[in-house]
């Protein structure tokens, strides 16, 4: 059963992998945002950093960490654009009479956007380098930072993937992605430190995945990281990433209900 | 032992829409059998249920022998389908579509190399298999769909609405290749909404009607129990007053059906009873557009059963359902 559903994720991966090596103008299209964010909104605030209580005087050092996560939360909310595409095209019918593995499925796209993301994590990193930001806990901290932007990026993939499953219409898809984009951004400490959030925000911040995932992916690539958080918020993101899962398995049969 | 086993099926989509009404059949294996019927009877319902995908709410089904709700896992090993939209991958090749398709039943290697290159060269695309789908035309995307339903050798084939869209040069090149299928023993369930498809490619064949079926027997039989040939007269202007009264008053007329200004009637000698028709009609001041008389055909049997006729039906359930797929 598990070898099962590892050799059919395999396949599904490799099938998506190919997919975006013919299409890799994707990861540019997914990267527009992110490199707007980090260089003009990034220059736009740079004397943020000089308010009392920030901790670094480079705005854009600051908000890197939280770009790479920001990115890697948006690249994955579109992730279940595709399976709207399969269902409509009927390859999600086929897939369903077989004796495929059904999370396999959902596993293949998580992979796929899992090498995207790095992909997409590792340009925003070298951009933030090339402007003068300083990732103070070298190549081990970027490790761990990438690291837990694929597990961020695994977690609102699935989720993505399971509201697929139920709205089934693009535009549908969009609009929820979007409504959820922006505000869960500005619910965490991606753009400010979390003293200087009001204290509502400071309070629903902490139960925002993205924040999870900013918060502890700051700290990695901080001078002097705090292992044992960063491992709490790291255990947080993996349970996400089960409900999120989880959620998807569930809406396949929400799927076979309605056809 | 029966290939395909439906009994009492019963469907309700959300919105009250009775897809399947107690629908009962059973396939011998190795044969082909027909579901006919018009758009919105009940056709594609019937073949998701059997193939795992819908639950039906009431009735139970068994497929290969084993039970479509209890054991749907092995009754997925045990068929192939071909739904009625083609379900590629377009951004994919030919050959990954396929070789994925191997890889969910769990072939690979070598054996599976073997098996994807003599489907592609079986279904004629065999030059096109390095190519995306995206660039395949019609007719060569739906031999590799029914490519992909075989590659695991299944039991039991489903073909949902195989040649609906097709132009009628690649429709004929389908049917050969079913054709070509059946002789080997395969058990075919080929869902049609042509009379000619149900008429040249099923040995048995039921017709459906509203969720149920209202007729069942081979071809032949069908067309044996209408006695005679089948009178068809259009009527010209607004009809009042009771053509049905005025034809069945002739001894030689059966049957009498009207829909609108077409009329349709049955008589053991077509051509004989045409005048005095013609003559009742004139006498009763219906002024006729155009009359014909033809041979029974299943377009016949379906008027007999379901008391109108298959363009009728057609033109019907595409007003009531917008939805299509039911």
């Amino acid at each position: 059963m598990i070898v099962r559903f590892l050799r059919h994720s395999q396949h599904f991966a490799v099938r998506d992998l190919l997919a975006l090596v013919r299409q890799p103008v994707w990861i540019g299209v997914t990267l527009v945002q992110p490199v707007i964010w980090l260089l003009l909104f990034g220059a736009l605030f740079e004397s943020v950093a000089e308010l009392p209580g920030f901790p670094t005087d480079d705005y854009i050092q600051f908000i890197a960490p939280g770009v790479v996560m920001f990115t890697a939360f948006f690249s994955a909310g579109w992730s279940g654009m595709a399976i709207i595409e399969e269902i409509d095209r009927g390859i999600l019918d086929r897939f369903l009479v077989s004796p495929m593995q059904r999370l396999a499925l959902i596993a293949g796209r998580l992979l796929q956007g899992t090498v995207t993301i790095l992909i997409q994590s590792l340009i925003i990193v070298v951009l933030a380098l090339v402007v003068g930001a300083e990732f103070e806990n070298g190549i081990g901290g970027i490790g761990v930072l990438f690291g837990l932007a694929a597990l961020i990026g695994a977690g609102f993939g699935a989720l993505s993937n399971a509201l697929a499953l139920v709205i089934r219409k693009e535009e549908s898809l969009i609009g929820a992605v979007s409504f959820l984009q922006l505000p869960l951004a500005f619910l965490s400490t991606t753009f400010m430190v979390e003293d200087l959030m009001p204290g509502w925000m400071q309070t629903v911040s902490d139960f925002n995945p993205l924040n999870w995932a900013v918060e502890s992916g700051r700290a990695a690539v901080s001078a002097s990281p705090d292992w044992g958080e960063i491992a709490g918020y790291a255990g947080l993101l993996a349970g996400f990433l089960v409900l999120g899962s989880w959620l998807a398995v569930s809406a396949f049969r929400a799927y076979q209900k309605s056809v | 032992m029966h290939a395909i086993e439906a009994r009492g099926l019963t469907k309700t989509y959300p919105g009250d829409v009775r897809a399947l009404d107690g629908l009962s059949f059973s396939v011998e294996e190795g044969t082909v059998f027909g579901l006919l019927g018009p758009n919105g009877a009940g056709k594609s319902t019937a073949v998701k249920i059997l193939t795992t995908l819908s639950h039906p709410d009431s009735g139970e089904a068994s497929v290969g022998g084993f039970d479509v709700l209890g054991e749907p896992a092995r009754v997925r090993k045990a068929i192939g389908v071909v739904g009625q939209h083609s379900g590629l991958d377009h951004e994919a090749t030919g050959r990954e579509n396929l070789k994925l398709q191997g890889q969910l039943h769990d072939l690979g290697g070598r054996a599976l190399d073997r098996r994807v290159d003599e489907l592609m060269e079986q279904f004629g695309l065999a030059d096109a298999a390095g190519r995306l789908v995206r660039e395949y035309s019609g007719g060569m995307q739906r031999r590799l769909d029914i490519a992909l339903a075989l590659v695991h050798h299944p039991r039991v084939l489903f073909l949902d609405e195989p040649t609906t869209g097709l132009d009628p040069e690649v429709r004929a090149e389908m049917w050969k290749e079913i054709e070509r299928l059946t002789g080997e023993g395969l058990t075919v369930l080929l869902t049609t909404h042509y009379m000619d498809e149900a008429d040249h490619l099923a040995s048995a064949l039921a017709i459906v009607d509203s969720g149920r079926i209202v007729a069942e027997g081979t071809p032949d039989e069908l067309k044996r129990e209408l006695r005679g040939d089948a009178i068809h007269v259009e009527l010209e202007g607004s009809v009042d007053g009771d053509v049905r009264a005025a034809l069945e008053r002739l001894d030689a007329v059966r049957e009498v059906v009207v829909n609108g200004q077409a009329v349709h009637a049955r008589a053991d000698d077509g051509a004989r009873t045409v005048p005095t028709v013609l003559a009742a009609l004139d006498a009763g001041g219906f002024p006729v557009a155009s009359v014909t008389v033809a041979r029974p055909s299943l377009d016949d049997v379906y008027l007999r059963y379901t008391g109108r006729t298959f363009s009728a039906a057609e033109a019907e359930s595409e007003q009531t359902t917008k939805e299509e797929d039911r």
